[in-house]
This record gives C-alpha cells, structure tokens and sequence, in this order.
C-alpha cells in the first residue's frame, strides 16, 4: 500500500508499460536531453507542438531541449534487409514551456506486416494497462490518401477534406465535393465508417483502386488479429483519426480512457519520416501521455496522512517513537506538537497533556 | 449502459433555442424553464445536465471535457480552432464572417492594410491566402468605430443583418465565410458515448430538415 502512495499514478503506469514493451523484445533507449535544433526545424510537421525550447549550445550551435523522441530514434537506425530496431524509451519532452512525461515505443527498420500489427497490439495492451474502460480509434493514412487523390481533390481540398474527416463534419464535406458526387459517396461511407470487420466491409463497395484495397486487406487481417486475441470490442476504425499526410503512410490510431477527455495514446506508421532524411527503413510507433493520468484517482488522495500524532513537548522520546512506529504499521505518520494547517488526516492520536485521546 | 450527458448552451437566445430543439429530442429538463440562480441543471430520469456558459467559452467546455457536448457559432470554431468533433450544422443564427468598411473604401494596394476585428485568427487566416500584408488591431467591441475614426482601414466581423453597418455608412466588401450555430462534442467522451450522442445528433438533424 505504501509503495502505491509513492509512486503517482502515471509513474506507476510508465513502469507497467516499461515491463509490457520489455516483455515483447523492446529494448530501453536513453537518450540526452538535448539534439541540434536543426534535426527539428527541418521536420517541423512531424511535431505536434512547433515551441521548442533553444539553447546556445558549443561552438555557437543551436541546441534543442528535445520536444520529441521519435526524430532522434529514426536517425540513428540500422539499416540492413531484414533487420528490424525495436525501442522504448519513457523520457520528459520539453513543449509550450512544459516538461511532459511520455512513454512509447518505435519500431524501426525493414518492417514486416506483424511488426506493424504487434506495435498497433501492444498500444491496446497498453491502454488495458492503464484503465478498463477503453478505446483504441484505426485508421490508415495510405487508404484516406488513395481516395483523396481519386476523388480530384487539389492539395487545398485534400486538407479541408482531412480536417472534416477529423472532425466528423459531414456538412461542410458535402459543401466541398459540390458536384462531385462521387466523391461525396466515397467521403461519406468513410466518415460514417465505425466499428470492426464489419464497418470494414461495409465501407469496402465504396473503395477501388490498388492502394485502397491493399489497405483494405492489411486493417481486415489485423482487425482479425485483434479479435482473437480478445479486443475486438476495444478497437474500432474510425477515419477521423490522421495525422500529416506528409510523413505517416499506413496505419494510425489514436487511443482513449474513460475519464480523460483527450486522447492518451497516440501513433502510426511513418515511413515518410525516413525517406525525408533519405533512409530507406520503415518505421512505426507511439507515445502514451503519461501525465494526462493524473486525472484518473484524483479522488484517492483524500488524506495527506494516515496518522497524525500531537504532542506538547513534555512526552518522552520512548513513548513518541513507540506511538510513531505503531501508527506506521498501518500507513504513514506525521508528528507534530500543532494542527498542521492545510493538510488531512485520517486518524487523529492525542498525546498532549500526556494522555491518549 | 447510459451516462450522464453534459450540455453546454450559450447564454441568449441561440442557447434557448438550441435548448428548444433538444427538449424536443426528448431531453427537456424543466429545472433549466425557472428562472433563478442555479448554474447548474439537472434531469436524473434522462441523465442529462446542462450549463448556460458565454458564448465563445462553450468550445473551452467541450474540448476539456467538462461538457460532452456543447452549441457553438461556427465563427468561434474557426477562431479558436478547439480539438473536437463538429456533428451538425443546425442552421439557425445565420449570419456572416465579412470584411467591411467605409462605402467608399478603395483598398490600399500599396501599403499594409489595417484591419481591426475580434476575431485575429479568421482575420490573419483570411488575409495570408490572399499574400496581403496587414496590421491587425484587435478590439473587444464596438468594431465598427475603428474604420470611421480612422483606426482601421477595414473590419472583420460578424454581420447579421447588416444595419449597424448602413446606420454608419459603412459597407460589406467581402463575405469571408457564413456563419451558423453547430452541434459539437467531445472527442473522448464521444469514444463512450457515442450511441446517445448520435441519437441526440440525429433527432436534431430531423428537426433541422423538416424547418
């Protein structure tokens, strides 16, 4: 019990999700505080906040408190036929002047479709981990890129589009097809695709083409990996889940807990990450938000002890270690010859004017 | 299993009657019909609860998930840009987001181009797809003023029927974007609530049809 009031929720759950990822061949990955900010500034999209923190590093050079660990991951791959980097890392990323604490993992390398299903696997397994409510929303970057492309959208529209999609707006989507009917069909059925194999197939009379059927095929084969292994309720596509065009490619997913009223989980593939620093790899991953758990169990710190004990000076050094060690048996103890102001307690024990009250 | 489901209106006659068509979707709450100075108001046997909230705080509500859904003017959507999911168009408090001025105003091609507005985001938005240089200067009311005593080249604002505008000589130039009331929700709770929030989305959407 003690060791529970130690550690705070969310380091309790960085530690449980350290052990799952360990448990799956992911090796720990430390890495320093700093990175040139140049590695940032070129990637700048890939970020989910573009406030970095600089610093005058040696030498004059430019030096980032790092806001992200993925970028400095995929740099320093391998790179060989066959060989396959698998990390996690639980670090503070530094954004908007704030210190996060994140935890994840980054599959990196020459990729195979069960590394891509185990990492998608391993963020259900996390999300169980940290609450038994719980949801993880797929998606995939390459089949909403394939149907944009169909419909003749020009790079304006297929942002409007994203952001409708993003955001379940069925209205304005409408707006922007106009005439294309076609395309509204398509846009539609995807918007209002939500649940497992069988939204799938539902949506699947409205996709054609090589890209969108090959998709089609690798969310069937991992919706199906899923359900047997026991989360076919837990996880549902959801095309309002994406993320930037520009650098993720296959499968994305976002992932809630009752409670927190953001997403705690977020990841994909992003093979266009390496291709733009001219790597041929693939990779995959995602970052658990370790600090929006403190919202969870707030309600379980109602007492800042368990014990207080008050004394006026005059009882023994003996008596008040006893009475101490006999109250730390059952939790925590506070000594003190005062009401401590602005703190709670559960039990109060009395030893002023030498009694037990 | 049913939740309790948290309602953010905004204060004034868009809430009232948003708050309208949701008593019509079956989830009146009487309380919120006596006047008084409850913040708070609650109906057990529906499970739901709704807040009167200012108008441009409702997205704050829903995004942080203090409500699970809220009514907003899509002009605050496009300020503030809040993380959530926009469900429905439900077509009243019509309006437009515009640009305006004097009647005669002549755009100053050459020079920045002031504008003054309560809406910086839309504004800035606005002007960088056109590549216009500009100076915002950001009011919280009483926009009009700044093109008549000179502040401001032009304004960005809101227009309804555009009277205030005629009353002071002064003129649509340009409609950015129409502007009306949408349904949105929070994007975690929609994860486990979806089936009563897309009950209550399509009930409404039904009234929106049939006006």
């Amino acid at each position: 019990m003690m060791t529970d009031q130690i550690w705070r929720s969310e380091e309790q759950a960085v530690f449980a999700l350290r052990g799952l990822y360990q448990r799956y061949g992911y090796a720990p990955y430390k890495m320093s505080q700093f990175e040139e900010y140049d590695l940032y500034v070129r990637n700048k999209d890939f970020l989910v906040s573009d406030k970095i923190i600089t610093f005058s590093g040696e030498g004059g050079k430019l030096m980032a408190l790092k806001p992200d660990v993925t970028l400095s991951i995929v740099k320093n791959a391998p790179e060989a036929p066959g060989v396959v980097q698998k990390v996690y890392y639980s670090e503070n990323v530094y954004r908007d002047y704030r210190e996060i604490m994140q935890a994840g993992l980054e599959c990196v390398g020459d990729l195979t479709q069960y590394d891509i299903a185990e990492a998608v696997l391993l963020a259900v397994k996390s999300l169980n981990i940290l609450g038994s409510r719980y949801v993880l929303d797929i998606s995939h970057m390459g089949l909403l890129a394939a149907v944009l492309e169909r419909c003749g959208f020009d790079e304006g529209q297929q942002k409007q589009a994203m952001g409708c999609l993003r955001q379940k707006n069925t209205h304005d989507l409408k707006a922007l097809c106009g005439e294309n009917q076609a395309a509204w069909e398509t846009l539609q059925a995807i918007s209002a695709c939500r649940g497992g194999a069988e939204a799938l197939e539902a949506l699947t009379p409205y996709l054609t083409g090589e890209a969108e059927l090959a998709a089609v095929q690798e969310l069937k084969a991992l919706l199906e990996m899923l359900a047997q292994g026991g989360y076919g309720d837990k996880v549902r596509l959801d095309f309002s889940v994406s993320n930037d065009l520009g650098y993720y490619s296959g499968v994305v997913f976002r992932g809630y807990l009752e409670g927190i009223p953001e997403s705690v989980l977020s990841g994909g593939q992003y093979d266009k990450l390496p291709r733009k620093m001219g790597r041929k790899s693939c990779a995959i991953g995602f970052a658990v938000y370790a600090d929006l758990l403190q919202e969870l169990n707030q309600e379980d710190n109602l007492f800042d002890v368990d014990t207080l004990i008050l004394h006026d000076g005059t009882v023994s050094l003996t008596r008040l270690h006893k009475a101490a060690e006999t109250a730390g048996k059952d939790g925590s103890v506070l000594v003190a010859t005062a009401l401590p102001k602005g703190r709670s307690w559960k039990t109060l024990v009395d030893l002023r004017g030498g009694a037990v009250k | 299993m049913k939740d309790w489901i948290n309602v953010a209106l905004p204060k004034g006659r868009l809430g009232e009657k948003a708050y309208g068509m949701l008593k019509n979707s079956g989830y009146e709450c009487p309380a919120i019909e006596d006047p008084g100075r409850k913040l708070i108001f609650e109906n057990p046997e529906k499970m739901v609860r709704y807040f009167w909230v200012k108008p441009s705080d409702v997205a704050i509500y829903v995004e942080r998930g203090a409500a699970d859904l809220g009514i907003v003017g899509k002009d605050i959507l496009l300020e503030y840009e809040p993380e959530v999911y926009e469900l429905l168009d439900l077509k009243m408090g019509k309006c437009r987001m515009a640009v305006a001025g004097k009647k005669d105003f002549r755009d100053p091609v050459g020079q920045t181009l002031k504008v003054a507005t309560k809406f910086p985001n839309i504004t800035r938005n606005f002007y960088a797809g056109k590549c216009r240089d500009i100076d915002i200067i950001h009011l919280n009311g009483s926009i009009e003023l700044a093109p008549i005593l000179g502040l401001s080249h032009v304004i960005v604002d809101i227009v309804e029927t555009g009277t205030t505008l005629r009353e002071n000589d002064l003129a649509v130039h340009e409609e950015i974007v129409p502007i009306s009331a949408r349904l949105i929700a929070n994007v975690a709770s929609y994860q486990f609530k979806d089936a009563q929030i897309n009950a209550i989305r399509e009930s409404l959407q039904k009234q929106v049809e049939e006006t």
